[in-house]
């Protein structure tokens, strides 16, 4: 049995920590830096991606999570898509910067203009809901980085080797197929 | 076309986002960046925060839009604004600005003492406050997504709170072990949904987010409020009436977010400087409870 992480320092924890459940999979909610010690993979929820990188800076989990990332699966929705991104639209600095994607925030607009809608996720499904929060979507990937799901024309999930980023919220729904994918990664990787 | 806006799960997925966190109360720009630097998920635009509105008296209502601009303008994070109980027309006014979430609040001088807003009509999500469970259940009914507690705003004294967050989650706990023939005999008691109802029990939660409010005032308040069962905090005048805004803006996020680190919440505690100034709650007349606005 696999076990995967899911970074608890705001945002959609509790959410996928049911959808990771359901599988054959231990999780635990990491607060601190010594718990990401013997995991197979990591969740980065959805939340807010500047509170979540004032949180990692303060309890020192940027190394430590660049370092996860050199070795483990890592799977960011939304907020998490940011903090993976190797560039962010309109900023000086990324966050963890390990994915070869440039990723915009608020991409769709605000929440006025959030939605659902479905979509064709390449290996996933081809009738998945994705719930789009003042999400983010990406306007570039690097050679290796496979897009896995566009929504009018936009990038909104892919995969780079062991990194799954998706700019819609899979833990809103109960449709588990993306958490599937995932914990199918991590024991590929293990 | 397939893209659907304002659904039941866009809207309250939106404040499962902000679990965890602190939204804070901001009256400019300036105010709207400390909080972002401090690590809030989002902040409220105000005219003037809930202990200034109950000092200055008269009738409170939804802020310039001007002020609600500039802070939209100065962050990157979610901007909420309050509408007084009933009034469509500031609800729509501030949905037209572009505002993230609309808080219905009794903090406002309500434009309307029997019907709050029908919120299923609009796209915005919104939250509203609640002192019981039948109150939350009659708010989602209408069609909230989010609620808080009412606590008593602006007193910087967290045992409203506390007695709202406590009652709420005793109520839960009772409906969630009640059976089935129970709940329609509880429904009338509480003066709640039915199916609202039949949906806790099966959850064991409430089918929305509840933050606490009113009255948060120091790190430790929102570490209490954790502890209680809330998913996340408000903090109104308690941040920008204390002595060193940026400080306590700062401590009251960690201390949220790691509230059983009672070491951690020690340290944060130290040096604050003086918070903002409390009132005793039997010491206000009943006009001046806010909590007592709205059903």
């Amino acid at each position: 049995m696999v076990k995967i992480g899911v970074l608890g320092l705001q945002g959609a924890v509790r959410e996928h920590v049911k959808a990771l459940e359901a599988k054959n999979a231990e999780i635990i909610v990491i607060k601190r830096v010594e718990e990401l010690e013997g995991l197979d993979g990591l969740v980065i929820p959805g939340g807010e991606s500047t509170t979540m990188r004032r949180l990692i800076d303060k309890y020192g989990f940027m190394e430590p999570l660049k370092q996860f990332a050199q070795q483990k699966p890592v799977f960011g929705t939304c907020a998490g898509l940011i903090l993976l991104a190797k560039n962010i639209e309109g900023q000086d600095h990324a966050h963890l910067a390990v994915m070869d994607v440039t990723a915009k925030r608020n991409a769709f607009g605000r929440q006025r203009e959030s939605f659902e809608a479905t979509l064709n996720v390449k290996g996933v499904a081809d009738d998945f809901v994705g719930v789009f929060i003042r999400a983010p979507y990406i306007i570039e990937v690097g050679e290796d980085v496979e897009v896995l799901a566009t929504f009018n024309d936009h990038i909104v999930a892919a995969r780079q080797g062991r990194f799954l980023s998706c700019a819609f919220h899979p833990e809103l729904t109960d449709d588990d197929r993306m958490h599937q994918y995932f914990v199918q990664m991590v024991e590929e990787f293990k | 076309m397939n893209q659907q806006t304002g659904t039941d799960r866009v809207k309250r997925g939106m404040a499962e986002m902000q679990k965890g966190g602190v939204i804070m109360d901001v009256i400019n720009a300036e105010q709207a960046k400390i909080a972002e630097e401090a690590g809030a998920v989002a902040v409220m635009a105000l005219e003037r925060v809930p202990s200034d509105i109950r000092a200055a008296g008269g009738v409170a209502r939804m802020a310039d839009p001007t002020i609600v601009e500039e802070v939209v303008n100065a962050v990157s994070i979610p901007v909420m604004a309050k509408c007084r109980i009933g009034h469509i027309v500031e609800a729509r006014v501030l949905e037209t600005l572009g505002i993230d979430y609309i808080d219905e609040s009794e903090v406002l001088t309500p434009a309307d003492e029997e019907y709050h807003l029908d919120k299923r009509k609009f796209t915005v999500p919104f939250v509203c406050g609640a002192r019981n469970l039948g109150e939350a259940l009659r708010r989602i009914g209408e069609g909230a997504s989010m609620l808080r507690t009412k606590g008593e705003p602006g007193t910087g004294n967290v045992v409203e709170a506390v007695r709202h967050m406590r009652l709420i989650q005793g109520q839960i706990r009772k409906v969630a072990n009640m059976s089935e023939d129970e709940l329609m005999t509880e429904a009338k008691n509480l003066q709640a949904p039915f199916e609202l109802l039949l949906q806790i029990k099966e959850m064991g939660r409430l089918p929305v987010v509840n933050f606490a409010a009113g009255g948060i005032a120091t790190p430790a308040d929102a570490a209490l409020m954790m502890e209680l069962g809330s998913d996340g905090v408000f903090v109104g005048s308690g941040i920008f009436k204390s002595e060193s805004p940026e400080k306590t803006a700062k401590a009251i996020v960690e201390a949220t977010t790691h509230y059983q680190d009672y070491d951690l919440i020690a340290k944060l505690s130290k040096n604050l400087g003086t918070a903002m100034k409390g009132i005793e709650i039997s010491s206000l007349q009943p006009s001046e409870r806010m909590q007592d606005r709205g059903w």
